[in-house]
């Protein structure tokens, strides 16, 4: 006989309520993160219509992709394509971050100026690619442009400098994103109790210090947030250069990213060979999270 | 309670996995579909009559990737009548357009999965007729996934006119014709006739032929070109040129090899991007195209017939093809570009019909002058051809009233695609997208072929590339 509890017990609704997330999380996420790995101990390929294997090859396929030396170049691509374009993101976004949250200075118009550098946000990746890819072809009006006032004598070949192709890549994606970080951070910085800003201007310190010395080490959390977040992002890049470089990474793969080097395995449908590089990406992406997690949360005790 | 319920789940979760791992590795690991019996036969019995099983199906499966065959059909093919964008009916069979566009390659992606899901699938369902390019049709002729024409009844007499080149793209390995066209696409180099006065005194199609006839020729002529302030054209404008001309294939015993007139390809090329007498503009782009108005300063472009109209922008105020400013002569050597070939599906429960839409549309002379007149197509007859080039019908506005037809013809007869193999379309992309970064001075030769062989091996991970 069991014995009927008089307690009311509500717990079972809180799991009712995660079946849905459950549900998702493991139909989208699950299933196809344990295949990935399971699919990387194959050879499985399909070349034009005979399809080879699957036939299990144990490790072979992580071998061939330590060995032929692409995944560090391509690492290096992705990693100086995000840098270049996540500093002048955090920066910019910290500044106008401090603009608007900072009540001394009286910002007009604020909802305006949100929207509009939120804006870039909304527009397909690919759209946006498409356009810088339009603008600064060798016929486009930037090259145009130039030649008219003089800067360049014949039209410049932008896309055929490993410089200006990643600085683009750079450029897109932080012009993409200092939006949304700046909305972040602001949220952050708005969380900050108010009284300690006062207390500061009231101890004479000025703008910079308040910035430095209150706002930043508060801000950590959601710095760190900010930063896991757009580092897996930038590990993930691959619609902007994709679609800049019309999927070759040109010059000579300088711009050719790691989801892009995946995409590559579509066309003959290479699942081990792109199982067994997802499956170094994921690991890439935990340890680097856990670095940065790990550095940023270092003084906190 | 709560721990079984939690371990319970993983277990579910795993085997749950394990299941989707196998049944997508089912479905994966192909089985090429048995010839049906009759039809074997037929091909045992030589020349005797195929009796085709009577149609079944209610169902026509057609897949292509534009709507270009579907308005030839709708516009040549009597008894074909529109339902709405996607179906039609021919007599009491209903028509299904299956059309995936090629970008990114998702008609092929999506003509694969039908093809190898075609023994199980419903007779509904059954590809019946699909569409091939040149640039990969042996992928699909060269399997059983293709039927052999003369397992459908359709002879040799049949297809007499027609160019043999044609025939060669959808030619397997063991001889058998698997397709048909009714287009004919030999092409030549289309020069813009203001700056041929210019720069060789005379736009008469004759001479302008003489001063690129060869690559020599051609190249000299590229240079008085760049000298009189014009590009000759892009680096890929020429590629098709030299790899229909190669001597040998792609992939030779399972490994990639450059053929030599592909290395002449690179050595002329980068000579000529030196002396800024080409570019390196990748094809449809932008700055390519900007040849098509006289301030964009390109002396050629090279294109088969389709090109005059589809490609010139004949219809924009202001461009060279409006006015009528284009010539046009065979070129250095001969060669084609472009294509629609059909085929027949194995498996089809529309037989009879199937072959008779390849008899009509690829064979049937007044049909094919008929497109050839509405459609501006170069089509596949050689007698309909010389027709064209002996009447004024043939002359176009585009070209300033010259009529292209005869040469046309004689580079269609000049064609030799022995040498086409099943990893065409990779190998050419490809080359040309590495070999951008050697004419543009950001890699040396050696480099640029590495990193060709890296993509070669990326697509075709079972071609050796060293």
């Amino acid at each position: 006989m069991a014995k009927k509890s008089k307690v009311v017990r509500y717990n079972k609704w809180g799991y009712i309520f995660l079946i849905p997330f459950l549900v998702v999380f493991i139909v989208f996420q699950l299933i196809p993160l344990v295949s990935t790995i399971y699919n990387s101990f194959f050879e499985n390929y399909r070349s034009g219509l005979t399809q080879i294997g699957p036939n299990f090859v144990g490790i072979e396929n992580y071998k061939t992709i330590i060995t032929n030396g692409d995944l560090p170049l391509y690492f290096k691509n992705t990693m100086i394509m995000w840098i270049l374009g996540f500093i002048p993101q955090i920066v910019l976004s910290l500044l106008l971050g401090a603009w608007f949250t900072d009540p001394s200075l009286r910002l007009k118009f604020q909802t305006f100026f949100k929207t509009v550098i939120y804006m870039p946000n909304l527009i397909m990746a690919s759209a946006f690619a498409m356009l810088f890819f339009t603008l600064f072809a060798d016929s486009g009006p930037i090259n145009s442009l130039l030649i008219q006032i003089g800067v360049f004598k014949e039209a410049f070949k932008f896309m055929s400098h490993a410089g200006t192709v990643r600085g683009l890549v750079a450029t897109m994606n932080c012009l993409m994103w200092f939006g949304n970080t700046t909305i972040l951070l602001m949220a952050g910085m708005m969380g900050i109790d108010p009284s300690l800003f006062e207390a500061a201007q009231v101890d004479g310190a000025t703008a910079n210090q308040i910035f430095y010395k209150i706002t930043l080490p508060l801000l950590r959390p959601i710095l760190v947030f900010v930063m896991i977040t757009s580092l897996i992002g930038g590990l993930q890049m691959f619609d902007v250069p994709q679609i800049l470089t019309n999927g070759t990474g040109d010059p000579m793969r300088t711009s050719m990213t790691l989801i892009m080097y995946l995409n590559k395995h579509l066309y003959s449908k290479n699942f081990g060979l792109a199982g067994a590089l997802s499956v170094y990406m994921f690991v890439i992406t935990g340890i680097l999270s856990l670095i940065v997690y790990k550095f940023t949360n270092s003084e906190k005790n | 309670m709560k721990k079984r319920l939690v371990s319970l789940l993983a277990m579910a979760t795993m085997t749950a996995t394990m299941f989707a791992a196998c049944g997508s590795s089912d479905t994966a690991s192909t089985e090429t579909p048995a010839t049906d019996g009759a039809a074997t036969e037929a091909t045992d019995s030589a020349d005797a009559a195929v009796e085709l099983p009577e149609d079944t199906g209610k169902v026509l499966n057609i897949y292509g990737w534009n709507e270009e065959f579907k308005s030839r059909l709708t516009d040549h093919y009597a008894g074909y009548t529109e339902v709405d964008a996607t179906h039609g009916k021919i007599g009491d069979v209903d028509v299904v357009w299956n059309i995936t566009p090629s970008t990114d390659n998702a008609y092929q992606n999506n003509l694969d999965e039908a093809l190898l899901a075609q023994e199980s699938a419903s007779a509904d369902d059954k590809v019946d007729l699909f569409l091939v390019e040149a640039d990969y049709a042996l992928k699909y002729v060269d399997t059983d996934y293709a039927m052999a024409l003369k397992d459908l009844g359709i002879t040799d007499a049949d297809l007499a006119d027609q160019y043999k080149y044609t025939q060669d793209i959808v030619t397997d390995s063991n001889g058998n014709l698997k397709g048909a066209s009714w287009q004919a696409c030999s092409a030549g180099l289309i020069y813009n006739r203001e700056a041929a006065k210019e720069v060789l005194g005379t736009d008469d199609p004759t001479e302008v032929q003489a001063a690129v006839a060869d690559w020599s020729k051609y190249s000299e002529t590229a240079k008085k070109v760049a000298d009189a302030g014009y590009t000759m054209c892009s680096v890929n404008d020429t590629y098709r040129v030299y790899s229909n001309n190669v001597s040998g294939k792609w992939v030779q015993d399972g490994k990639v090899v450059i053929d030599k007139n592909i290395d002449k390809w690179v050595e002329d090329s980068k000579a000529l991007v030196d002396a800024k007498a080409e570019d390196t503009d990748d094809l449809w782009g932008d700055d390519w195209g900007k040849g098509k108005r006289p301030e964009g300063k390109v002396f050629c472009y090279f294109g088969p017939a389709w090109f005059f109209n589809f490609s010139l922008d004949a219809a924009d105020e202001g461009t060279i093809a409006n006015k009528g400013g284009w010539g046009f002569c065979e070129g250095p050597q001969s060669y084609y570009w472009g294509g629609t070939w059909i085929c027949a599906a194995t498996g089809t429960d529309n037989a009879n019909l199937v072959k008779d839409i390849i008899l009509t549309m690829t064979t049937d002379k007044a049909v094919l002058k008929d497109i050839a007149q509405k459609d501006s197509d170069c089509v596949n007859s050689k007698t309909v051809l010389a027709e064209l080039a002996a009447d004024e019908s043939g002359n176009l506005d585009i070209l300033g009233g010259q009529n292209p037809y005869e040469q046309l013809a004689a580079g269609a007869e000049g064609i030799d695609l022995s040498n086409l193999s099943a990893y065409d379309q990779g190998c050419n992309e490809e080359f040309q997208k590495a070999m951008k970064n050697y004419f543009l001075g950001k890699a040396t030769k050696d480099e640029a072929i590495d990193m060709f062989k890296k993509a070669v091996h990326e697509k075709y991970p079972d071609v050796a590339v060293d």
